[in-house]
């Protein structure tokens, strides 16, 4: 069983890519994957994270306790939910809006600025996606990109499996 | 009947038991929801109102609750299959007219995917504790028909099986979901149209001229017309004959039996009897070894999932515990739990409550078996551990407890130090 944490501000796409990841491992990966979301009453900028129980049987306890893997796309996210991490557990962060102070270990990713240079910021959660997929080998990159397309409007799907392959081969310092 | 091509949206989805729940009302064949959205069940309503239009549904978002359940009521009794969807503060503003609806027998659904605490409470965290709320919350005798959903799947499955018992009995019925099993996304399988098995709505077929509107079938339950197509339909709140016109008199009080003139037989107890003579097809239960067990976990909704963690490790230390699951929370499985509390040792009910059906249970037991309340505030579902911890408790006391016990071990710090106080200081 992994348990798995997003977090970041709404708006990033948080709750999306719990619900790309999830679609991928249980869909077409044929796992079972369980996503609770919490956020803010705020549409964009609150505070806002999505939780994963990833498991090869049915999850019966849906909720995270002690994660092995953090995903932080954002400071606030890094300090809230970092002491939640397992000592050996992976952080993977936006590298240009996380600082982190832990001696965990650490997977960097400057996921906004690839999406910008790409054209758009609102794929940096795909960015994030792609990167997370190459560290935590929790999902296929083949379900990934399946699910993908299925989950953005047709003129995009281009750009996001583009942000996806940025990325996924993408070398952390 | 078969259920209709265009109401199904067959395939493999990634959902949440709010989604979940509005597509399986929409392949049960429902077409008017009379909502007032409200936070945690407002999903259910946008996905309902964004397929409305491909399957001749229609959603109106009403001016409150009050509105959106009389809308349900009056949609229901023009033929068509109608819902509403809410939580905890509107079902409560609802309660009037579900006794309305409930002595019209009116069909109809009411999604409700609970919040955390009285009142307005927590909007956006998770509880069990409208349970009690769904058989009791109008005034006057009558019966309702009531259903825990654990996972989206079952949000789906469920929402079709609560439009079938509606239509069956004429009966308002509870679809009580949780937040949890609300927000909570995973796999949905909607299968083909012609997998799923629908109610058609139990019209009557004889003579317009000899129609009476409370005249019933044998197993209790009178046929319905449309309102508008040239019945003479005089239906009421007031306590009623089978014509529907009121009975006020000392006569509308005994059972049935004892009323000899037809016409002035009141209409009161069948809205009991219809449920309860016909609990036997209604009930619905999952049960898991149960045949040696000497602790039964009884539980519901989002609490049967974690509960089968502890019933799983308890199996693994050789302690011998069963499970029984309510699917159908109300009618509750009286006999089921009297012929158990005969063999067993005791009881034991987590519930996201300070406890409800724990009661129900210790009820039932008469006194046989020692029943376990393993209470929880909300926000949050148990660990596993409190529940293992009472079933050991049972197991290690071997004796009769006087009344209902609780026990935990992190009760205090689920409601005062997690996550339910980090909210409330934002």
């Amino acid at each position: 069983m992994t348990e798995m944490r997003f977090a970041g501000f709404g708006g990033q796409g948080i709750i999306r890519s719990g619900i790309i990841l999830g679609r991928a491992i249980s869909i077409y990966d044929h796992g079972f994957a369980t996503m609770n979301q919490s956020f803010g009453p705020e549409a964009r900028g609150g505070a806002c994270s999505s939780q994963m129980v990833i498991s090869d049987t049915k999850v019966l306890y849906p909720y995270v306790s002690r994660t092995d893997f953090l995903i932080a796309m954002s400071q606030e996210g890094y300090d809230k939910f970092i002491d939640e991490l397992k000592e050996d557990g992976t952080l993977i962060i936006d590298s240009d809006l996380v600082k982190p102070k832990t001696d965990k270990k650490i997977f960097g990713i400057p996921s906004t600025r690839i999406a910008e240079e790409l054209g758009n910021r609102i794929i940096a959660n795909v960015v994030m996606l792609g990167f997370m997929t190459a560290v935590t080998k929790v999902v296929s990159v083949e379900a990934m990109k399946k699910t993908i397309p299925e989950s953005v409007p047709q003129r995009f799907i281009e750009l996001n499996i583009e942000a996806f392959d940025r990325g996924y081969h993408y070398r952390a310092e | 009947m078969k259920a209709n091509p265009r109401d199904v949206f067959t395939g493999t989805y990634y959902i949440d038991g709010d989604v979940a729940a509005a597509y399986g009302a929409l392949a049960a064949g429902c077409k008017f929801l009379g909502g007032y959205p409200i936070t945690p069940s407002t999903e259910a309503a946008e996905a309902f109102a964004r397929k409305a239009p491909y399957v001749g549904a229609q959603f109106i978002q009403m001016e409150d609750e009050l509105g959106s359940i009389a809308s349900v009521l009056g949609a229901s009794w023009s033929g068509k299959k109608s819902m509403t969807i809410t939580s905890g503060p509107g079902y409560s503003l609802m309660m009037e007219n579900i006794g309305l609806g409930a002595a019209m027998e009116i069909p109809f659904v009411i999604i409700n995917i609970q919040r955390s605490g009285p009142s307005t409470g927590v909007p956006t965290s998770t509880g069990q504790a409208d349970i009690m709320q769904s058989k009791w919350g109008a005034n006057g005798d009558y019966e309702v028909i009531a259903l825990a959903p654990e996972s989206p799947q079952e949000s789906f499955d469920f929402a079709i099986k609560a439009f079938n018992l509606a239509e069956r009995y004429r009966v308002p019925v509870m679809f009580m979901a949780d937040e949890c099993v609300g927000h909570m996304t995973e796999k949905v399988v909607i299968p083909d149209a012609s997998e799923i098995e629908v109610e058609p709505r139990r019209f009557y077929q004889g003579k317009k001229e000899e129609y009476i509107p409370y005249r019933r079938d044998q197993d209790l339950v009178p046929p319905i017309v449309k309102a508008g197509d040239g019945y003479h339909l005089y239906i009421t709140g007031l306590t009623h004959d089978e014509r529907g016109y009121p009975l006020l008199d000392h006569r509308s009080l005994p059972k049935i039996e004892k009323a000899k003139v037809i016409h002035k037989k009141s209409t009161n107890p069948y809205l009991v009897d219809k449920i309860r003579k016909n609990k036997d097809e209604i009930i619905e239960m999952q049960e898991d070894h149960l045949e040696d067990a000497e602790v039964v976990i009884v539980s519901y909704g989002i609490t049967s999932r974690v509960a089968y963690r502890a019933f799983e490790q308890a199996r693994q230390e050789g302690i011998k515990v069963g499970m029984l699951r309510l699917i159908t929370v109300w009618p509750f499985p009286d006999d089921r739990i009297a012929e158990l509390a005969k063999k067993v040792k005791g009881f034991v009910v987590p519930e996201i409550n300070y406890g409800q059906i724990v009661f129900e249970v210790d009820r039932c037991s008469h006194g046989k078996a020692n029943t376990i309340l393993v209470p929880h505030g909300g926000a949050s579902v148990h660990k596993p551990d409190d529940i293992l911890g009472a079933i050991k408790k049972i197991v290690k006391d071997n004796k009769k407890y006087e009344q209902v016990i609780e026990y935990t071990t992190t009760l205090e710090k689920t409601i005062f130090k997690g996550s339910l106080t980090e909210k409330i200081k934002k």
